[in-house]
């Protein structure tokens, strides 16, 4: 197992990929520095980086690498080694790959210009939505034989959760403006890994804003060991639940 | 004549002597304070010496001074007023007053003025006092360096820290209010200035005034307070360099601003606040250089304000910056500083080309269903405040600043 993760982090570090996509992140986040007069500023702009950027790159990145080493993946599979394994280093490999590149990227300019809670905060969400993409295009990739069709699912299931889904609960919110709403859309943010992500960053950025009537609601909720507990748990089920479902496949599914 | 002038110096000799001997009462503790004031002739100085004071009820009706050496406590043991005071020329200074009635029906209070004049209230600890300082019907207070301070969970479990009605000419400075029901409460009060009070962590307002005309507000700090500074019904007010910090909550504002006319708001700084100012009914106020930084509003500029001008400040950090409810405009924003401001300035004067509207799409909605705000920030709300940046459809035309300032000021 730590063979294969070892081999396949040495092909991906090799790759130019990995590279490029660290520098990008570092000139982002320099860049976002230089302009920006302040800390808070800063995460803010960071923070729509993160949101739509990074799981973008993180599906399309992670579909294209497992069509990529299909061929190994195949070879690997011949050899007495378990399924199990070859999944799990190609998609830890990724992951790892993914939250170093933001962690240097982003982490590098922090370091040295300075960082607070929210920043620190927003690269948590950065590495955990990676991870979280990581998995669907894993999902789509085995559930697919086809590259650009399991580019395709990886997409839509991008733009599904950072835009329509967003779209959905406000059309929602609007059309039940008469009912209390707090705890269902609480629990439809928990339904989208990107809104969860976000709305941990908005308790950090615009909590003053969210000290009026439903925004204490919610502020309290995430406050509690209880809430940040349930919303770390979410996450977490987040990160778990497409990879689960994409190794169940995998392990059935026949090269 | 020589007789005459000797003998006139030799009067003003006896007085002044007189006036040095006048000088002093001492009071131990375990002797009545009251006993020591009663003995005490108009001119005369009290002074209590450190210890335990379990007194309450005392009443001062002459110009005397009553001042305390290392802070002796007076302690009211939960019953009525400790001081109770109606005079001309008193001092009281360096006095400790804890534990005084707690009663809505007689207002008790730490030290209670009625109908008294040239009065100064220095330096003095109140601790668990339900009103701390009461003055009615007085004039020419002040009231400088006290410490005020309550625990209690609920707002009518406590009256207000300086509480004065109906008075006239007064100076409060450099007091340090928290845990009562209002910091600063002033009604019917003219002509007064309240200076660097720090005041935190009040139940309700940290500072609450009406029909308070003709007073300034210079340099105090507001934080933490229940709901913020709320005031009403007065004209001529001017509020100059206070802090207004971190009001969190559904109705809590740096300032409320309700029926006030003929006003000016001058280079204050406004913080971490639900809402900076909430305006409503209010009329030709000047709001200039002042600075709205991290507040979840900014302004909430209600439709019935009008002539109110805003001029020069600086608008940074707010989650949102200007929301109202109507779509008149009679109101007059211009050469601010907003950072969410996306303009050119191509003529090199430092004032954006294109006018600003500081209302956004989702502040109007946020505005109607409060639970919406979770999805700020979202892309899809991005999108939408994009969309009607560029033909505004819901937000009001006119509320804009047509020449917004490049960079923000430099107050400091």
């Amino acid at each position: 197992m730590f063979k294969l993760l070892k081999y396949a982090l040495y092909d991906m570090v090799k790759s130019r990929f990995a590279l490029i996509y660290t520098l990008f992140m570092v000139l982002v986040a320099i860049s976002i520095y230089q302009v920006s007069d302040d800390l808070g500023k800063v995460s803010l702009s960071l923070m729509n980086i993160m949101i739509m950027i990074v799981p973008l790159i993180s599906a399309v990145f992670a579909t294209t690498h497992f069509f990529n080493n299909l061929e190994f993946i195949e070879l690997m599979l011949a050899q007495p080694v378990k399924r199990i394994h070859v999944f799990l280093s190609q998609l830890l490999a990724v992951i790892l790959m993914l939250s170093l590149a933001l962690i240097v990227g982003f982490g590098l300019p922090m370091f040295v210009w300075g960082a607070d809670s929210s920043l620190l905060t927003l690269l948590l969400v950065g590495v955990v939505l990676s991870a979280v993409f990581a998995g669907f295009a894993f999902l789509a990739s085995v559930y697919t034989r086809d590259k650009a069709k399991a580019i395709g699912i990886s997409l839509s299931l991008w733009i599904y959760f950072s835009l329509v889904y967003d779209g959905l609960v406000l059309y929602l919110i609007y059309s039940f403006a008469d009912y209390p709403l707090e705890k269902t859309t609480l629990v439809l943010m928990m339904l989208n890994p990107v809104d969860l992500g976000r709305v941990l960053m908005l308790m950090q950025l615009d909590i003053s804003a969210l000290m009026g009537y439903t925004g204490a609601f919610f502020q309290q909720f995430f406050s509690e060991i209880f809430g940040v507990a349930l919303a770390g748990g979410t996450l977490m089920l987040w990160v778990l639940l497409p990879s689960m479902l994409a190794l169940l496949k995998f392990k059935k599914r026949d090269f | 004549m020589n007789k005459l002038i000797s003998l006139s110096l030799f009067l003003l000799f006896c007085c002044i002597s007189v006036d040095l001997n006048a000088g002093q009462i001492r009071v131990k503790a375990g002797q009545s304070i009251q006993r020591g004031v009663d003995r005490a002739l108009p001119g005369d100085t009290v002074i209590l010496e450190s210890g335990h004071y379990p007194e309450s009820g005392i009443v001062i009706r002459k110009s005397i001074s009553l001042i305390g050496e290392n802070y002796p406590v007076l302690d009211g043991q939960g019953k009525g007023n400790v001081i109770l005071v109606a005079g001309k020329d008193i001092l009281i200074e360096g006095l400790k007053i804890i534990n005084t009635g707690k009663s809505n029906m007689e207002d008790s209070a730490g030290i209670k003025f009625f109908d008294s004049q040239d009065c100064i209230i220095r330096n003095n600890i109140l601790e668990e006092t339900f009103f701390g300082l009461h003055f009615s019907n007085s004039k020419r207070l002040t009231i400088l360096g006290n410490t005020i301070n309550a625990t209690s969970e609920r707002e009518f479990e406590v009256g207000n820290g300086i509480h004065l009605w109906k008075c006239s000419y007064s100076v409060i400075a450099n007091n340090q209010v928290s845990g009562h029901r209002d910091g600063i409460y002033l009604e019917f009060v003219t002509d007064s200035q309240a200076k660097e009070n720090r005041i935190e962590r009040n139940m309700r307002y940290g500072l609450h005034f009406m029909f308070a005309h003709d007073n300034s507000y210079i340099r105090n700090t507001f934080r933490q307070n229940g709901a913020g500074v709320a005031v009403m019904y007065t004209k001529n007010v001017l509020m100059q360099e206070n802090r207004f910090e971190e009001n969190w909550g559904a109705s809590s504002y740096g300032i409320l601003l309700k029926d006030i006319a003929d006003s000016k708001v001058i280079g204050n700084i406004f913080l971490k606040n639900t809402i900076g100012i909430y305006m409503e009914g209010s009329s030709r106020i000047d709001f200039e250089e002042n600075t709205f930084q991290e507040n979840g509003w900014a302004l909430k500029l209600m439709a019935s304000c009008d002539q109110n001008l805003f001029q020069a400040n600086n608008f940074t950090n707010n989650t949102f910056d200007i929301s109202t409810n109507g779509s008149v405009v009679l109101n007059t924003l211009t050469e601010n500083y907003w950072d969410k401001y996306e303009g050119y300035d191509l003529d090199r004067d430092s004032l954006g080309d294109v006018p600003f509207r500081p209302i956004n799409l989702y502040s109007v909605i946020v505005e109607k269903i409060p639970a919406s705000v979770i999805l700020w920030r979202s892309f899809m709300v991005n999108l939408l405040d994009k969309m009607e940046k560029i033909l505004p459809t819901l937000t009001p035309e006119d509320m804009m600043d047509e020449s917004p300032k490049m960079k923000p000021y430099d107050f400091s």
